[in-house]
């Protein structure tokens, strides 16, 4: 986990108080001139559309921290996200408040899309299908799967995904977000309780308050934490009438995208069985990219299949398409069907995207007739591997596990935001910088995502930029040991 | 006389157990009366196993006496104690009725004996010591000593019933015992219906298990499944941009697609800007909660679909619901939640309705709505799924269909999963508005953005839509010719608005159940299906559905139908109806 040094705790909490209260001293002004001006007659009777402090933090914080350059947000690309991509320049003419596209655009090493097989670009293998079944099916079917939204790809890759992950039967849906927050009210209501870890994804958490079950948090990626509140929960029982809960899920992430650990699975499923709670894991990061054949964690970590209830992902990641899907028994998946909303009322995922699905798995599996699919999933398992080693070696703070193909680079003060981000774009590499509410508040950092399209070259200049722009910006908070480098002069001498 | 100071003091001493002491000082004072008329030994060794048996076995509670008070209890024996000992030593309450009942004579000898014997030992060092012109004796030193006892006690914090958390083994035993529900209920055959699997594109004419079928269960309003531009943009796309986007619109997932496609949009329209979602559902779930959240009011049609109700109990917001497309009972709900109501001024209010009901194919009076808006100062949120590029003389939507300058509509999002034949959605408004999602509203935020093939399509089929006005017209007479075709169906009726081309047969008579009424619908749809080749279907309701609207057949009209299509639905509805609804008529 992250170890905060003290003083630069200090300092970052001392820039975020000075933004703080030059944030305040504009509201103030603000207000002024808005008192001296007459509001528009329109207006009168409406309490405004953000109240008071609501969006204080995205206009006076957000906005200079990331957004007020807002060259380091949003940034359009003019290509496919591949290794290396376009990004559109922009330029403004009142102070960055709004940003206009020209039609120039500077090449950039991309180290930030989640393009970890590479199939972000067009494939051999896979576009010609896709275009195929573009002609065939059309964008999309203009209405839900339960109604004339299923089509034979639908079936096709519902079989295939069960298949590829292990289990007995899935379901697709058009969007990662809605299978998450669409499928956990289905799961679960009144009476049943949900234990989630405390960094998983938005969607996650949308979902858990969509459903009208109770919601716990455990802290981040600890077993025991995680027993302490299922015996106390399931001592308990529900709050006020102390019943016994109805069901436990409890819901992890494979790969945490914001830190790129891997869940410890192993340990959580043991505690999830001793205590009869049913396990949600969200794969989101993880399907594709992680295992020796693209399984996702369990592969990686050993566990077996059956012992995990539900197995979430989505498809925007690894296979370069968008949607997502829920495996699980086949009983599950026919309760699914006729119960979740976004079966029943969303319109079904675009067929051109579900056979990008389908071929990209094929490929994984090498059913395409090639070994690209296992050289892909070796290339990326290396790539990441040699970046975080090289990264940690620079004495940068790197964090995550082995494997992960995403790794955030600390960077804590907010200034050190925009100019990590500009910097690294100014010598060509784009890098994704993240800062609260994504993250918890001191912890902003710079987030790598390495694809098996990026070649040796690639990194060692990706490496080359990080570290010139580590130096100027100063987050090399664990330089090498001294005695190594008179080790590695003597080599040299 | 010193019994009862002691008994006092013994009383007030902390002992091992602050349960006890509560419960002591008060039996003890409680039996004051014949403890000290027995031997003042004998009352002292009754007093121990009297605290010892009220601690194990008593719970003070019963005693009618809330346990947070055992301070002011305490006190109060102390100040009882004390005007005792006041009245031993002055002398100054001689008629003290409590003393004189109690004191038997021995009793009173002996501890005035042994009071003595007492103030003679406290005196005995101190007798002639004066401190600033107090001489100070025995008795002065047992005040200060009562004083000082009762003011720690007065000190102490007061009683809570000790927490007796479970026992490990307890815990263990709980765990073992806790049986948790399956993950789904029993699975019911109704649970195992497949729906019909779609062998080639959506269109007005799809194949089903190798047959062709008229198609009328694709929202493909427009006609625009299949449309050879929109194809062809697409292929641009996917050539140039690949599949997915792989990245959230944040991190270098905005592809400059999109925002050619909000401009789009935002031009078609006439608003000052536009923003997409990744999908049709997710746009209304993530704007409302942008907008409303805890505190704020929402006046909702009770008709909405789920992806609204999700919007709506996601905001958390205060939600009255109005009777289903009714405007006096809006106007009613508006008045009672803001007449007299000064607070209501200064939070935000929405009215949230959809422009064409899904689940019952009527329009929103938006002319009605934008007055009453006006007049009791809410804002608009207006869902326009099926309503974009639908109604309106150029498919610019309800606003355009009533004449209402964009404007005043707050709010507008869409899905672009129906008439532009394509996926995703945008919400449309203020550039305030727009701004506002782009750092707040989760679906946006935290999601991998459209594929930019989608995006493509879009723009292609608003620029078909712009180009080609005259699909509008066939829509329309579509619409109407199904219309004229079903209009006198046994056992249906058609529910739905004239200009709706979501035409929404219900039955005539209900048979009072959601899923009796339901079965009754699918074997209609089934039979259509199987005997005539023609495919449509029922409204399907999720449990977590909370629109209570009948449920109903639901025939979506297409520009891309031709006359014959619509004899053909026409006839076998007919058909089918008569002989399913036969006891139903």
């Amino acid at each position: 986990m992250v170890r905060l040094p003290y003083l630069i705790a200090l300092s970052t909490l001392f820039s975020y108080g000075l933004l703080f209260a030059f944030g305040q001293m504009r509201d103030f002004f603000r207000k002024l001139i808005d008192w001296s001006k007459s509001t528009s007659e329109d207006l009168k009777g409406y309490a405004p559309i953000c109240l008071g402090l609501e969006d204080f933090y995205t206009r006076r914080l957000y906005l200079r921290i990331q957004a007020c350059p807002i060259d380091c947000f949003s940034r359009p690309i003019a290509s496919a996200p591949d290794a290396w991509f376009d990004v559109v320049e922009r330029y403004s003419n009142d102070n960055n408040k709004t940003l206009h596209r020209t039609s120039n655009t500077t090449k950039c090493l991309n180290l930030g899309s989640y393009n970890y097989l590479g199939f972000a670009a067009a494939d051999e293998y896979c576009t010609p299908r896709v275009i195929e079944s573009l002609k065939k099916y059309s964008p999309s079917t203009c209405s839900a799967r339960i109604d004339g939204g299923t089509t034979n790809l639908h079936t096709e890759l519902e079989e295939l995904v069960a298949r590829f992950v292990g289990k007995p039967d899935a379901i697709l849906f058009g969007m990662g977000y809605v299978t998450n927050s669409a499928i956990i009210p289905a799961l679960l209501g009144n009476g049943g309780l949900i234990i989630s870890d405390s960094l998983n994804h938005n969607s996650i958490v949308n979902g858990a308050r969509g459903s009208s079950a109770s919601v716990r948090v455990f802290q981040h990626n600890s077993p025991s934490h995680l027993e302490e509140v299922l015996r106390e929960q399931i001592a308990e029982g529900q709050p006020r009438t102390h019943r016994p809960w109805k069901k436990i899920i409890v819901i992890v992430e494979g790969i945490y995208s914001m830190e790129g650990e891997l869940c410890k699975l192993p340990e959580i499923i043991a505690v999830c069985k001793k205590y009869k709670a049913y396990t949600y894991l969200d794969e989101a990061h993880s399907i594709g990219a992680v295992g020796k054949s693209g399984r996702g964690v369990c592969e990686l970590l050993g566990v077996d299949t059956d012992d995990v209830d539900i197995m979430m992902g989505t498809f925007t990641k690894s296979f370069g398409s968008c949607g997502g899907y829920i495996a699980a028994s086949k009983e599950i998946i026919q309760y699914l069907k006729h119960t979740c909303a976004a079966h029943l009322y969303a319109t079904s995922m675009s067929p051109p995207a579900v056979q990008q699905v389908i071929s990209a798995i094929k490929v994984i599996l090498g059913e395409d007739g090639s070994s690209r699919g296992a050289q892909k999933l070796a290339r990326v398992r290396e790539n990441s591997n040699f970046f975080r080693s090289e990264l940690q070696k620079m004495g940068f703070e790197v964090l995550g596990d082995n494997d992960s193909p995403v790794m955030p680079i600390m960077l804590y003060n907010p200034a050190k935001i925009p100019a990590f981000s500009r910097e690294c774009l100014r010598q060509e590499v784009a890098v994704v910088t993240v800062a609260f509410p994504a993250t918890p508040l001191l912890l902003a950092r710079a987030r790598i995502c390495i694809s098996s399209s990026h070649s040796r070259e690639d990194l060692m200049k990706g490496l080359e930029v990080i570290s010139n722009v580590g130096d100027l910006v100063g987050i090399k908070y664990f330089p090498a040991e001294p005695p190594k480098c008179v080790e590695q002069d003597e080599k040299v001498l | 006389m010193l019994s009862a100071a002691q008994d006092l003091v013994y009383g007030l001493l902390p002992t091992e157990e602050a349960e006890d002491l509560g419960l002591g000082s008060l039996r003890r004072h409680h039996h004051l009366g014949f403890l000290i008329s027995d031997d003042e030994k004998s009352s002292y060794n009754y007093l121990k196993p009297g605290i010892g048996d009220l601690s194990s076995d008593v719970d003070l509670s019963a005693f009618g006496l809330g346990l947070e008070h055992r301070r002011y209890l305490l006190a109060f024996f102390s100040v009882f104690g004390v005007s005792i000992y006041f009245g031993f030593f002055c002398n100054t309450l001689p008629s003290f009725n409590f003393k004189a009942e109690v004191m038997a004579t021995a009793v009173m000898n002996m501890t005035t004996a042994a009071l003595d014997w007492v103030s003679i030992a406290f005196d005995a060092p101190l007798a002639r010591a004066v401190v600033f012109g107090v001489h100070i004796d025995g008795h002065l030193v047992v005040e200060v000593l009562l004083i000082a006892v009762i003011l720690f006690q007065l000190t102490r914090k007061s009683y809570k019933p000790p927490k007796k958390p479970l026992t490990e083994k307890e815990i263990d035993d709980l765990c073992e015992e806790w049986i948790p529900e399956p993950l789904h209920p029993p699975i019911t055959e109704e649970m195992k219906l497949e729906p019909p699997t779609l062998e080639s594109a959506a269109g007005p004419h799809t194949v089903i298990d190798g047959k062709e079928v008229v198609n009328f269960a694709s929202a493909n309003y427009l006609g625009l499944i299949g449309d050879d531009k929109i194809i062809d943009s697409c292929v641009a796309s996917l050539e140039k941009y690949g599949v997915g986007s792989c990245g959230p619109r944040g991190f270098y997932g905005t592809i400059d697609v999109h925002l050619d496609c909000e401009t789009r949009i935002a031009k078609f329209m006439g608003t000052p800007d536009s923003i997409l979602y990744s999908y049709g559902i997710s746009t209304i779930f993530s704007v409302i909660p942008a907008f409303c959240k805890k505190g704020d009011i929402i006046v909702a049609d009770e008709g909405v679909h789920w992806g609204v109700q999700n919007g709506l109990y996601l905001s958390r917001s205060t939600v009255v619901y109005f009777k289903h497309n009714d405007m006096t009972s809006l106007e009613s709900t508006l008045e009672k939640l803001t007449r007299g109501n000064k607070q209501a001024e200064k939070i935000r209010r929405y009215i949230v309705v959809e422009a064409l009901y899904q689940n019952s194919g009527q329009i929103t009076p938006l002319n009605e709505i934008v007055r009453l808006k006006e007049k009791y100062r809410f804002r608009v949120i207006l869902e326009e799924s099926h309503s974009f590029g639908v109604l309106g003389n150029t498919g610019r939507g309800l606003a355009e269909h009533y004449g209402v300058p964009i404007e005043k509509i707050d709010i507008i999002t869409a899905s672009m999963g129906n008439a532009l034949a394509t996926d995703g959605g945008f919400c449309t408004g203020t550039a305030r508005v727009v701004d506002h999602q782009r750092l707040s509203s989760s679906g946006y935020v935290f999601s991998a953005s459209l594929p930019p093939y989608l995006a493509s399509a879009a723009i292609a089929a608003v620029d078909h839509l712009e180009d080609d006005p005259s699909l509008l017209t066939t829509l329309r007479s579509n619409i109407s010719l199904l219309r004229e075709g079903l209009s006198d169906l046994p056992g249906l009726t058609i529910a739905s608005h004239p200009l709706s081309p979501i035409v929404f047969l219900k039955l005539k008579n209900p048979t009072g159940s959601f899923k009796n009424d339901l079965e009754l619908l699918n074997k209609i749809t089934e039979r259509a299906l199987k005997e005539d080749s023609v495919f449509i279907v029922s409204t399907k309701r999720s449990v977590l559905d909370k629109c209570r609207l009948p449920v109903g057949i639901r025939v979506f009209v297409s520009a891309g139908h031709t006359a014959s299509d619509i004899k053909k639905v026409s006839d076998s509805l007919q058909r089918v109806a008569a002989l399913v609804l036969a006891e139903h008529i």
